[in-house]
């Protein structure tokens, strides 16, 4: 039910990208679906919940392979929680599975009560998570989750990058005894390099001094295309720091980041209060005090302008022009 | 197993120690907590099957009590049943203990954390529904009041549970007729309860939520198979002290001296029959 979208990524990225070697892999949700069902194929206690959702969960071919460890609840979100709570603290491994924006808003005392407060072990998963739904409007999309869960005790949040840290987040989520959020995409997303995923950590994408990009989830490419661009056409050496974990967040290697680069930018598909970014400047300032040049990319605190997930990337500069520019500016400063 | 006689010599203990409870404290919910007592006792003395020592065995039944803010009731209880000291109970509401006003897994015997209304029944429905899939054989018990299922999420969960035919799973509710602004009627009426509990596809059962044997029939088993029972239990708000009786200011009142002394003389009064017959 998505409108037809313009290509994530501009020609001129592509072909920065075919530079890099980088291939294009599949959307992060088809990679949760086909690993959960890899996963509870070997474990009958994994057990899917969803809220009329297993279509847009891809999650019709493990319906059709394991219909005994799938429970339907119909749209309603609120019960989705309250029944995955009940069902894990009888000892199911449950996978509750809904978009982002209903999963996080319409349930979040759900979330904070019976999953967080009464520490059952559900992950929570949201799907078409941040703009994905872009064209739909701003009912569909979930700038919040981040910021509303940064702030529930007892409760981790992954943003995978790519379809490895995809597969590596709901591999740890399924042994995981605490709850954890999972938030997925539907864009196919082109694979890293450095292929290391351990729950907590970062994962240092590409080396250098000059600035650094510390990006979660789906706007980690657009910052190495960003790096790439900028060692090319101005001799700088950006690093990018993937942040898999937004909590707990991996601070020593954002204090690092912060005390080796001459600059810092976050990037995130979230609103730019209380996300990936305000945990970043709440870390370094609560470090050893920053006097360095420092910038939050997001969507900012306004109406988000109708569009697709590109388009909307674009318009606030979550692109690799967007991003290189970003960079360019806070080093004149 | 306790006689009918010892039951409800139990039931005015746990209203003396509720009082004195909450009179210590300096808060709690006086009425709510007096209104199940019966329910409570029931259910910890005659029907679930689950002690300190089996607390953690995955065939325990469970009991979530959704209106949490009765807690005073539940901790009087479980303190009875063995699951701690009732002396701990002096600390409730105090500075760095666990016995907060509302139920937490933090007080042994306490299955789920509750308090904001409208969670038990969804939480008890996969509770239910677990049990279900593994074929286990306990059962499921949530306390509701009238006044929560305004909530919304308790309709979800009522359609779900009806949908899996979750006939191990029974939600009880303490329908008082009272809430914190007043009758529940004139600020949100949930009637006629049993019609559309009855609709939703629930076995109903309405019993006098003061009288121990139809309580303990009630609860004995699932009211039919393959539905979920709803047990309306009507009761009286403030049950057992003539002022509290009926009073909506008792809801959440603190008795003072004056009030606490002539409560515990209402009930001790009370006492006398039953206990004759202990012997
Ligand atoms: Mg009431």
């Amino acid at each position: 039910m998505s409108a037809p979208a313009p290509p994530i990524h501009s020609v001129a990225a592509q072909t920065v990208a075919a530079k890099l070697g980088l291939k294009l892999g599949r959307p992060n949700l088809e990679v949760f679906a086909s690993t959960l069902l890899e996963l509870a194929s070997a474990d009958e206690s994994i057990v899917v919940v969803t809220s009329d959702s297993r279509g847009s969960g891809k999650l019709v071919p493990f319906a059709k392979a394991l219909p005994k460890q799938i429970v339907e609840v119909g749209i309603a979100e609120q019960n989705l929680v309250g029944i995955a709570a009940g069902l894990a603290s009888v000892g199911k491994k449950v996978f509750a599975v809904s978009p982002a924006c209903f999963l996080t808003a319409r349930s979040f005392e759900q979330i904070k009560n019976d999953v967080a407060y009464s520490a059952n072990p559900v992950a929570l998963v949201g799907i078409s998570a941040g703009v994905s739904y872009g064209a739909l409007g701003s009912t569909h999309h979930s700038l919040h989750d981040l910021a509303a869960l940064r702030a529930v005790n007892n409760i981790s949040l992954v943003v995978p990058a790519d379809n490895f840290e995809a597969s590596e987040a709901v591999r740890c989520a399924a042994k995981f005894s605490a709850p954890v959020y999972l938030r997925f995409g539907k864009a196919p997303l082109y694979d890293l390099p450095e292929h290391k995923f351990e729950f907590g950590c970062s994962r240092l994408v590409r080396p250098g001094n000059d600035a650094a990009f510390i990006a979660t989830g789906e706007t980690v490419i657009h910052a190495l295309l960003a790096a790439q661009l900028l060692e090319e056409t101005d001799g700088l050496k950006c690093r990018v720091v993937s942040v898999p974990t937004v909590k707990p967040l991996d601070i020593d290697a954002v204090r690092d980041a912060a005390s080796v680069c001459g600059a810092v930018v976050t990037v995130e598909e979230h609103m730019v209060h209380g996300g990936l970014g305000e945990a970043c400047a709440s870390t370094i300032i609560q470090g050893n005090g920053y006097k360095g040049r420092f910038k939050i990319v997001g969507i900012p605190d306004e109406y988000t302008v109708p569009g697709s997930q590109a388009d909307i990337f674009h318009h606030y500069g979550i692109s690799m022009i967007g991003l290189a520019e970003t960079v360019r500016g806070l080093l004149k400063r | 197993m306790y006689t009918d006689r010892q039951l409800a010599y139990k039931s005015l203990q746990y209203r003396r120690e509720i009082l004195s409870v909450i009179k210590r404290a300096g808060a709690g919910h006086t009425g709510g907590s007096l209104s199940c007592t019966d329910i409570l006792n029931v259910l910890y003395n005659r029907v679930l099957r689950v002690t300190p020592e089996t607390f953690s065995s995955p065939t325990r039944d469970r009991y979530v009590q959704s209106k949490g803010h009765s807690v005073e009731a539940l901790f009087v209880v479980l303190a009875d049943q063995g699951f701690f000291p009732s002396k701990e109970l002096e600390t409730l509401c105090q500075y760095g203990s666990h016995f907060v006003g509302h139920p937490t897994r933090k007080v042994p015997g306490v299955e789920q954390n509750t308090g904001a209304l409208g969670h038990g029944l969804p939480i008890c429905t996969g509770m239910a529904l677990g049990g279900k899939m593994d074929g286990a054989d306990f059962r499921v018990f949530t306390l509701l009041g009238d006044g929560e299922l305004a909530e919304g999420s308790n309709w979800e969960a009522a359609l779900a549970a009806a949908h899996y035919g979750l006939d191990n799973l029974t939600a009880i509710v303490d329908c008082n007729a009272l809430q914190i602004t007043g009758p529940t009627r004139e600020v949100m009426s949930t009637e006629p309860l049993i019609e559309k509990f009855a609709a939703f596809g629930w076995a109903v059962r309405t019993v006098d939520g003061h009288d121990l044997g139809e309580l303990s029939a009630a609860f004995a088993k699932p009211l039919a198979l393959g539905q979920p029972s709803l047990v309306i239990a009507r009761t009286t708000k403030g049950k057992g002290v003539s002022f509290m009786e009926n009073q909506v200011g008792w809801h959440h009142r603190v008795p003072n001296e004056e009030e606490l002394a002539q409560a515990l003389r209402e009930i001790d009064d009370a006492l006398e029959l039953p206990s004759e017959a202990e012997g």
